[in-house]
C-alpha cells in the first residue's frame, strides 16, 4: 500500500483535473459570452452556406428562449454560466509542446493505460498529428474507395453540402432541449460518416477519431447515416483522460440507419473533473435496421447523458448498453430513450451504473410504445453497483405503453459489494482494492465483451486505475 | 506452523458464542483431521484462521509460523502461506476463473511469468481434478455443481502452494471416485511438498479411509474434545459423536 507508485497514482486521481490546459494551442477570437452577431460571425468564418446560418441562428433564439431543464442534478446545472465560456476557438496548429513539459503523472497514466507511444505525445499535445499518419492514410483510402466518405463535420458540409442538409438536426432539432439547441447554435468539430448502399466497413472506425479526441469540440457535432444494407461500426473517445479549457461541452451526436443497415456507436469517455457533459444522442433506425449504443461514462463533474433510438421502421431493432462510472463528487445522470413506432420492433437496453465515494449515478429510462408497434418487445435492466455506504443511486424509469400486446419488461436491481466476496478474494491474495476491481470488472462483463480487443483491455486497466486513487 | 489458544469467538453481528476456548498446533509438514457433527463449529475454526471479517475473536491467539495472527487482514494471510478451501465457495457474477485466476496468481507466481504460460499449467491442473477447460470461461462459482465447486477449491491447494492448507467438507458433494482422486492428488502434492501442513475438516469419517492423518480431533461445541490418531476416528465410526458427548460430558 505504502508504495512509491500507489501513493503517486492516488496523487494522480486526485489531481485528475489537469493543470496544463492550453493556454496557446488554440486561438482564442472571441470574448466570452454569446449573442447572435457572434453565432453569425461562427457561420462566416466557416464560410458556412445561408441555410446553416439560419440554422445557427434560429437555434439560438431557440437557446435563449428555453429555460433551463428542471429535472436531474439542478443545483450543478444552475452553476453553468453561459456568459463565462467562450464559444469558438480556431485551433492554431503552429505550437509544439515538448514532451518534457508533460507532467510525469499524465506520462504515467498513457503508460498505465497502455496508449501506444505515438499516440502519447498526440493526446498530450506534443504533436499536432499523429505519428502513424500513413496507416491512417491508407485506411482512408481503402474506405474511400468503397464510396465511404468519413470526415471531420465542418469539411463534410463543405464538400458534401447535399447530404448534410438532408439530414443534418432531422434528429435532434435544436428545439429538442435547450443543449441541443446550444450545439446547434455554435458547433464546431465532431464527424461526418455517410455509408453507401451495402458497403460493410470492415473496420470500426475509431483511430482517426480515437487520435483526434484530443481536438473534439466542446460543441461537437455528429451526423453518421447508413444508406440501405450498409454496416458500420464508429469509435469515439479513449480511456485517456480528456482534458480540456472549457468546461461546458454539449456535443450532438445524430445516426440515420436507413433500412436493413448496421450502425454500432460505441463512446468511452473520460472526462477531467471539472466537465459538464451534457449530450444528445439519437439514432433512428427504419426497416430490419439494427442500431446499438455502447456508452461508457467515466469522469466528469455532471454527465447528462441519454441515448436514443427511435424504431421507424417494421423489424428495426435497438440495443443500448451503457456504464457509467461515478466517484466522490460526480454525478453520471445517465439513461436511454426507446421509442417504437412500427410492428415488431425490438429493443435491449442494460445499464451498469457504479457509485464509489459519494459518487451518485442515476438511471433515467423512457420507454414509448405507439400503438403502430404490434408485437414490439423491449427489455431494460439496470444494476447498480454501490462500493461505499455513501454511494448513491437512483433510477427513474418511465414506461408508456399504446400497443396492449407489446411485451415490456424493465428490471432495476441495486447490489452492495457484498464483504463475503470480498474475503473471499482476499482469501485468494487480493487486497481490497484489487478484489473490488475484480468485482467491478464482471458486473460490467456484458460491456467489456461488447468492446473491441484493445478498448476492452484499456477499459480494464482504467478500472483498476480508478479504484486505485479511491480505496483507501 | 499454527498454534491456537484459548480460542473464543463470536459472530461479529449478533450476539452468539460459536468457539469457546479451543486449543490446536499443527507442526510443518503434519496432516490432521477435525471431526464434529454439523454445527460444531468447524467451519466458523477454518474462518477465523483465514480472518473472515464475519467473526470476532474475543479471547485467546492464533499464532502462524509464531506470529500473532489475529488481526492480520485475510489477504496478507494469505500471501503468508494460509488457504481455506471454503466448504461454500462464494459466488462472484461477470467474473470468469481466467480473470479470476489472472489476478490471483499474480500474488503467487513469479511476476515476470507470462499469463498464457500460467494459464495453461491452471488448465492442466483443472484437467486432472477433473474440469473441463471450457469452465475457464464460466463465471466464478455460478451455477458450479457441488462436485465442481470441491474440485476447483481443493485444486487451487497446488496453484497457491500454501504453507498450511484448511480443506473445509471437501468431501461432501462428491461422488466417490471423485472424492478418491481429489484425495489422490493432494496426497501425491503433500508427499512432493513434504513441509505443507493440511487441515481436513469433515463431518464423516468417509474421508479418513483415504488420509493417513498426524492427528484426529473431535469438535463439539466449539471446542476440541478429544485428539487422538486415526483409531480415534474408528471408535467415532463405530460408536458415534453421542459416546464422546457422554464421555466429556460436553
Ligand atoms: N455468520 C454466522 N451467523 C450466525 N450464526 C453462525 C454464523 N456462522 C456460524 N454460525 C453458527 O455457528 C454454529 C457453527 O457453525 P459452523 O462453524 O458452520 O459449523 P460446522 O462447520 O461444524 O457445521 C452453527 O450453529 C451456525 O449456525
Ligand atoms: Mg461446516
Amino acid at each position: 500500500m505504502e508504495d512509491r507508485s500507489v501513493m503517486e497514482l492516488r496523487e494522480m486521481a486526485e489531481t485528475y483535473k489537469y493543470d496544463f490546459k492550453d493556454p496557446y494551442l488554440y486561438k482564442e477570437i472571441f470574448d466570452k459570452g454569446l449573442d447572435e452577431d457572434k453565432v453569425i460571425k461562427i457561420s462566416k468564418i466557416k464560410g458556412e452556406p445561408e441555410w446553416m446560418t439560419e440554422f445557427r441562428v434560429r437555434a439560438y433564439r431557440i437557446f435563449i428562449s428555453k429555460p433551463m431543464p428542471k429535472w436531474g442534478n439542478t443545483e450543478l446545472l444552475n452553476k453553468i454560466n453561459f456568459d463565462d465560456i467562450h464559444y469558438y476557438v480556431r485551433p492554431q496548429e503552429d505550437h509544439k509542446r515538448s514532451w518534457d513539459e508533460v507532467p510525469e503523472y499524465i506520462k504515467k497514466t498513457f503508460e498505465r493505460l497502455g496508449i501506444p507511444e505515438a499516440e502519447r505525445k498526440f493526446l498530450a499535445g506534443v504533436t499536432a498529428q499523429y505519428e502513424s499518419e500513413v496507416v491512417y492514410h491508407s485506411i482512408r483510402q481503402d474506405l474511400a474507395k468503397q464510396g465511404v466518405i468519413f470526415t471531420d463535420m465542418d469539411t463534410g458540409l463543405r464538400e458534401y453540402p447535399e447530404i448534410v442538409r438532408k439530414y443534418f438536426g432531422t434528429v435532434v432539432p435544436p428545439e429538442d432541449n435547450k443543449f441541443a439547441a446550444l450545439n446547434s447554435a455554435v458547433w464546431s468539430g465532431g464527424s461526418f460518416v455517410y455509408v453507401p448502399p451495402n458497403v460493410k466497413v470492415s473496420i470500426p472506425l475509431q483511430a482517426y477519431f480515437r487520435i483526434n479526441a484530443r481536438n473534439m469540440g466542446q460543441f461537437e457535432r455528429t451526423l453518421i447515416i447508413a444508406d440501405e444494407g450498409s454496416e458500420v461500426t464508429y469509435i469515439e473517445g479513449c480511456t485517456a483522460p480528456i482534458y480540456s479549457s472549457q468546461s461546458l461541452h454539449a456535443a450532438v451526436v445524430e445516426i440515420i440507419a436507413l433500412p436493413n443497415s448496421k450502425v454500432q456507436y460505441i463512446t468511452i469517455q473520460n472526462w477531467s473533473k471539472d466537465v459538464y457533459n451534457l449530450v444528445t444522442k439519437r439514432s433512428v433506425a427504419y426497416t430490419n435496421a439494427k442500431v446499438g449504443w455502447i456508452d461508457a461514462n467515466i469522469g466528469s463533474l455532471l454527465t447528462m447523458k441519454y441515448p436514443s433510438i427511435y424504431l421507424l421502421g417494421e423489424g428495426a431493432r435497438g440495443e443500448i448498453i451503457s456504464v457509467a462510472f461515478a466517484k466522490t463528487g460526480q454525478h453520471q445522470d445517465a439513461g436511454s430513450k426507446i421509442v417504437m413506432a412500427a410492428p415488431n420492433t425490438s429493443a435491449t437496453v442494460t445499464s451498469k451504473s457504479i457509485s464509489v465515494g459519494s459518487g451518485r449515478a442515476s438511471y433515467r429510462g423512457l420507454v414509448k410504445v405507439y400503438k403502430e408497434a404490434k408485437n414490439a418487445k423491449v427489455n431494460v435492466q439496470c444494476d447498480a453497483l454501490l462500493l461505499d455506504p455513501e454511494s448513491r443511486t437512483d433510477t427513474y424509469p418511465v414506461i408508456e405503453v399504446h400497443q396492449p400486446n407489446a411485451v415490456v419488461t424493465h428490471e432495476a436491481t441495486v447490489s452492495k459489494i457484498s464483504e463475503q466476496q470480498l474475503y473471499y478474494l482476499m482469501s485468494r491474495g487480493l487486497s481490497p482494492e484489487e478484489a473490488k476491481t475484480l468485482i467491478i470488472h464482471g458486473f460490467i462483463e456484458n460491456f467489456i465483451k461488447e468492446l473491441p480487443m484493445e478498448y476492452a483491455l484499456e477499459m480494464n486497466r482504467l478500472i483498476a486505475l480508478e479504484m486505485e486513487g479511491s480505496v483507501g | 506452523m499454527l498454534k491456537i489458544n484459548n480460542l473464543v469467538v463470536k459472530v461479529k453481528s449478533m450476539d452468539k458464542q460459536i468457539l469457546n476456548g479451543l486449543d490446536l498446533e499443527v507442526k510443518s509438514g503434519e496432516i490432521h483431521c477435525i471431526m464434529g457433527r454439523n454445527g460444531s463449529g468447524k467451519s466458523t475454526l477454518g474462518h477465523v484462521i483465514m480472518g473472515n471479517p464475519e467473526y470476532e475473536i474475543i479471547d485467546g491467539q492464533i499464532y502462524f509460523e509464531n506470529e500473532l495472527i489475529n488481526d492480520l487482514p485475510t489477504n496478507e494471510r494469505a500471501i503468508k502461506g494460509i488457504y481455506l478451501a471454503f466448504q461454500n465457495p462464494i459466488e462472484i457474477p461477470g467474473v470468469t476463473l481466467t480473470s479470476f485466476f489472472r489476478y490471483t496468481t499474480k500474488k503467487f507466481y513469479p511476476q515476470d511469468m507470462p499469463y498464457s504460460k500460467i494459464r495453461k499449467e491452471i488448465v492442466e491442473l483443472l484437467h486432472k481434478f477433473g474440469i473441463p477447460e471450457d469452465t475457464m470461461k464460466r463465471y466464478l462459482n455460478e451455477g458450479f455443481s457441488g462436485g465442481e465447486r470441491k474440485r476447483i477449491e481443493a485444486m487451487q491447494v497446488l496453484v497457491y502452494k500454501p504453507k498450511l492448507a484448511i480443506l473445509d467438507e471437501i468431501d461432501s458433494g462428491l461422488d466417490i471416485d471423485g472424492l478418491k482422486s481429489i484425495v489422490r492428488y493432494i496426497n501425491e502434492y503433500v508427499e512432493q511438498n513434504p513441509n505443507t501442513s493440511i487441515i481436513f475438516i469433515t463431518h464423516y469419517s468417509r474421508l479418513l479411509q483415504y488420509l493417513s492423518p498426524n492427528r484426529v480431533h473431535v469438535m463439539i461445541n466449539g471446542k476440541i474434545v478429544a485428539s487422538g490418531d486415526i483409531s480415534l476416528a474408528r471408535e467415532i465410526d463405530e460408536k458415534g459423536y453421542l459416546w464422546l458427548e457422554n464421555n466429556v460430558g460436553a
